[in-house]
């Protein structure tokens, strides 16, 4: 008779047993602020449709503070998101030959870091140039 | 005993087929060295505590690969962990996670061995050559493509560092996946088509969720993470490239 009776461990609640898992939820995680905000910004497009008096209850509405301390929160959540979606960047390409030698990883997050910087910033500046 | 000896306490997993209904821990108290790695303390346990406990090692030189366990929650090669970094605290082995458990410390590999057999992994060339046409020649720059993905030692911590694996193990997962894509890459090759196949199929590469933790544990500096995101890419340019060729990419 065969006696292997290979004993199969129960993947339950698998995510709390390592803290590399556990910050790899907290990165998926962070995505759900992305929609969020996302649906927020749908929101306005269907009130600017229906004209400026509704479009103003809207723009009266983003002035609450719970909205403005959930604003800061997803700035925080969108932070976070954008650090360790280009930490691991480095593990989704092919390597960068640079000169005959390798990119190393810390340089092709930092390019990543400093695009997502910038880009962000030239928003905000044409933004803030439009809405004085 | 010498002075600098200290007594440290080892718990490890059990698990017998023919009596356990399932794994229960067991403490052992063992005497150890500043030297001495996790491996040689379970060794001690069989040695001199219980002749029953079951383990793998073979090289105790971190290039054989069998000695793969989880040491505190972390996938590890037993040999080249050691206790000093433990102590005082007990130290937690237990067979590598998302295998099933043949007996304490030995897993079944047997899905690991057979997806290792259907990656084709060997060269295949693009021609038939003759022995007096010589070897095939290459350049550094053409090793060096592959190289880091030719040193994996199929010790299998990367797949008990995927939960991806542990969800589904039909997966293909990554140390095999890192082994596709070594031979795809390489410029003696020309079976990437056939490889392509299983890069592309349910259990291929999509299954992967880029958690990246396979990648941490590997003590060969594999980077399987980067094999298997790297072929998400290929697979979808195989999918989308047979709308443009009259062949066809995948099937
Ligand atoms: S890729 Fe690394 S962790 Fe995975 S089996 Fe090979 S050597 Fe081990
Ligand atoms: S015993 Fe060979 S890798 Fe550890």
């Amino acid at each position: 008779m065969n006696k292997r009776r290979p004993y199969v461990r129960p993947m339950a609640g698998w995510w709390r047993k390592n803290p590399f898992f556990v910050e790899y939820m907290i990165h998926e995680g962070t995505a759900l602020f992305v929609a969020a905000y996302a649906l927020i910004l749908l929101t306005g497009l269907v009130y600017l449709s229906r004209g400026e008096a509704a479009w103003n209850v809207w723009l009266e509405g983003l002035k609450n503070p719970w909205y403005i301390a959930f604003h800061w929160l997803t700035l925080a959540a969108m932070c976070y998101h954008t650090y360790t979606w280009f930490k691991i960047m480095p593990r989704t390409m092919p390597p960068v030959i640079v000169g005959g030698k390798r990119l190393p990883d810390f340089a092709i997050t930092g390019s990543g870091l400093a695009v997502a910087a910038t880009a962000s910033l030239a928003m905000l500046g044409l933004v803030w140039g439009m809405a004085r | 005993m010498s002075e600098n000896q200290r007594i440290i306490e080892i718990e490890v997993l059990r698990y017998n087929p023919e009596t356990d209904k399932e794994p229960s821990r067991q403490v052992f108290e063992v005497p150890f060295t500043d030297d001495m790695s996790v491996l040689q303390g379970v060794q001690y346990i069989k040695d001199y505590l219980d002749g029953s406990l079951s383990f793998r090692w073979s090289c105790r030189m971190a290039i054989c690969g069998s000695c793969g366990m989880m040491i505190n929650g972390e996938p590890s090669l037993s040999c080249e962990t050691f206790l000093r970094d433990y102590y005082p605290a007990r130290v937690r082995v237990e067979a590598l996670a998302h295998f099933p458990i043949e007996k304490d410390l030995v897993i079944n590999m047997e899905g690991f061995i057979e997806k290792l057999e259907s990656i084709q992994p060997y060269i295949i060339p693009k021609e038939e050559r003759t022995l007096a046409q010589g070897e095939y020649l290459q350049t550094p720059a053409q090793l060096a493509s592959y190289e880091q993905f030719s040193s994996c030692i199929n010790c299998m911590l990367c797949y008990a560092a995927c939960p991806q694996f542990g969800l589904n193990a039909e997966f293909i997962g990554p140390a095999a996946m890192a082994l596709l894509h070594r031979y795809n890459i390489d410029s003696r090759d020309a079976g990437k088509a056939e490889r392509m196949e299983l890069v592309n199929s349910e259990e291929g590469v999509f299954n992967c969720t880029a958690v990246g933790y396979c990648s941490e544990v590997c003590p060969k500096h594999v980077d399987p993470a980067n094999a298997v995101n790297q072929n998400k890419t290929n697979s979808a340019a195989d999918y989308f490239l047979r709308f443009l060729t009259p062949k066809g990419g995948a099937k």
